[in-house]
């Protein structure tokens, strides 16, 4: 009884006169919210009133504790879950015209890294690979020239037939990452890539991100690895109980003076050519 | 190409899942083998109690005091003046005991010394349902509600239609029975395969989430589900119909010789059980495969 009366009231409830979708769409931007709210059905606030765009070939942090509505943005992004309220756009098209029929067809323009990696444990990493290329219509041939490439990339070669499950952490992440990439996306997300993995291979991982970044993509990393955001000084988005608190363009995991930024890029610079040779 | 692909991926998927597909296979081989011994036995049951309706049958019998003369009076009066009549045989007294000693009850009459069979006259209806006009002609009913005879030298009239409703009754039980029965076997293999399908499918709901995720369209996830299903259907399927073949050739149809109950009752075409039971296998585990995958694919 009580259960029937809090869903009419939900459902007849006007929507706050506060939320009104502020402001044009940002021109040229790759990620674009707009007022976002969701609230879930068992009545969770997951976001309020988002808004903020993100540029092509940008890296940006997306940080916040767990339940902050890190990955409450991210799942909105790949139209896992619709927003209650306002709207998103991903590279100029708004989420809510496509159809779930055609859902498909445009996440075929993400790439997605998790943080339990996702991947299909019946098949070798090569397979995996081949998978997002085969899901596209990729002929035989693409597949036997794109998955070679993007398992070099990642340093995954000799590991092509393996199964995930004979893998560690680290490396089935980067399988997960070069399925994300080999596509060649305008966008990659990653929800908590390195969640699961210590933190040497996690920077193996973000190493990895960074010179997918390098490439052109534009790449929205969801994460509460401090360390990480702290070495790399890329702009940050700061999520907490909903909201968006800060956005700076070079920040730390924690809203700092800005003196020390230039220092700790540098040092990522140096982890960076580290990672290289 | 696409069909090369999607044929590959239910391959895969069935080596990679081989206990589970077993399972199907066998859930599918034990429906099929079960429907496939009770849809013949259902029709033969029927079979019978159409047979048995088919042998309808008047006996006229005559009064032991009846001369040859009365005998022959009385049969073309059957054969000439009543409607419906097919056939009529007549079947004197010594004909009768004969037929007894035959079944072997010859003792019995010895034993009663003199002859208490009559002779009678039957009459064979030229369809089933004249039996009726018949009768009604050849005794018909009194104003007071009793049967008269239509000849002062027959005895009684019988149909044997008691004895004939007797055994309708007994086998309408029976054929109720048997079709309750079935008609239970099959909800429970359906369900049952319905259950293997949705068993595995769960445990591949991961899989299929994966999928959606990295932009497979609802047909390229599915395509490969329903070929497996209907692999699956069609192994267990043919399996089943070839140990039916086999204890059909080697059981049944030396049997079918001796008993009158398998020899004379026409039961479907095994061709066409075949075909039937493969078309439902196959189908079911397809359609099924399709179906259950519906609400993993809401991602």
């Amino acid at each position: 009884m009580a259960a029937t009366e809090r869903h009419i009231r939900r459902r007849t409830e006007p929507t706050p006169a506060r939320q009104r979708v502020v402001g044009d769409p940002v021109p040229g931007a790759v990620v674009d919210l707009r007022s976002v709210s969701k609230k879930y059905p068992s009545g969770d606030l997951g976001l309020e009133d988002a808004t903020f765009a993100v540029q092509p070939g940008e890296f940006v942090f997306l940080v916040g504790s767990t339940g902050s509505g890190k990955s409450t943005i991210m799942r909105l992004l790949i139209k896992e879950i619709e927003p209650s309220y306002g709207s998103i756009a991903v590279a100029g098209r708004d989420l809510s015209e496509i159809t779930r029929r055609k859902v498909p067809y445009y996440r075929r323009n993400l790439g997605v890294v998790f943080q339990d990696f996702k991947l299909l444990p019946n098949r070798t990493v090569y397979e995996n690979v081949a998978y997002a290329l085969q899901v596209t219509g990729g002929t035989r041939r693409e597949v036997r020239e794109k998955v070679p490439d993007i398992l070099r990339l990642t340093g995954l070669s000799t590991k092509l037939h393996n199964y995930p499950d004979q893998l560690s952490g680290g490396e089935q992440q980067r399988v997960s990452v070069a399925r994300a990439f080999v596509n060649h996306p305008p966008l990659l997300l990653a929800d908590e890539p390195t969640g699961n993995l210590d933190p040497e291979t996690s920077v193996g991982i973000m190493q990895l991100l960074y010179r997918i970044n390098r490439t052109g993509t534009t790449v929205v990393v969801a994460t509460h690895d401090k360390a990480m955001v702290d070495r790399m000084r890329r702009r940050v988005i700061e999520v907490s109980h909903g909201r968006i608190v800060r956005d700076e363009r070079t920040g730390g995991y924690e809203a700092t003076e800005s003196t020390e930024s230039r220092e700790s890029t540098r040092e990522f610079g140096a982890l960076w050519r580290e990672g290289l040779q | 190409m696409r069909f090369g692909f999607f044929l590959r991926e239910a391959l895969r998927a069935l080596r990679r899942n081989a206990v589970p597909s077993f399972a199907a296979v066998a859930t599918v081989l034990v429906t099929v083998l079960v429907l496939g011994v009770f849809i013949p036995v259902v029709q033969a049951t029927n079979g019978a109690a159409n047979e048995i309706r088919a042998k309808v049958l008047v006996d006229v019998y005559m009064k032991s005091d009846a001369t040859r003369a009365d005998v022959d009076r009385v049969r073309s009066r059957i054969e000439d003046d009543t409607p419906g009549v097919g056939r009529v045989e007549f079947i004197s007294k010594q004909q009768a005991i004969n037929a007894e000693r035959d079944a072997g009850r010859g003792d019995f009459y010895d034993l009663l010394g003199s002859d208490p069979l009559p002779g009678l006259l039957r009459v064979t209806p030229d369809r089933p349902e004249a039996i009726v006009q018949v009768r009604d002609a050849l005794a018909p009913m009194s104003p007071s509600g009793r049967r008269t005879v239509a000849d002062a030298s027959i005895d009684e009239v019988q149909d044997r239609k008691e004895n004939t409703d007797k055994l309708l009754a007994a086998t309408g039980v029976v054929k109720l029975t048997i079709g309750l029965l079935a008609g239970l076997l099959v909800l429970a293999s359906l369900l049952l395969v319905a259950n293997t399908i949705r068993l595995s499918m769960y445990a591949r709901r991961r899989e299929v989430e994966v999928m959606k995720l990295v932009g497979a369209t609802d047909w390229f996830i599915r395509w490969p589900f329903v070929i497996e299903g209907v692999l699956v259907g069609a192994l267990g399927g043919v399996t089943a119909i070839v140990l039916l073949g086999v204890v059909k050739v080697s059981l049944v149809d030396p049997l079918a010789g001796d008993f009158a109950l398998i020899a004379t009752t026409e039961t479907m075409n095994f061709g066409l059980l075949v075909a039937l039971l493969l078309a439902a296998s196959v189908g079911v585990s397809a359609l099924g495969s399709g179906l259950s995958l519906r609400r993993f694919l809401r991602v």
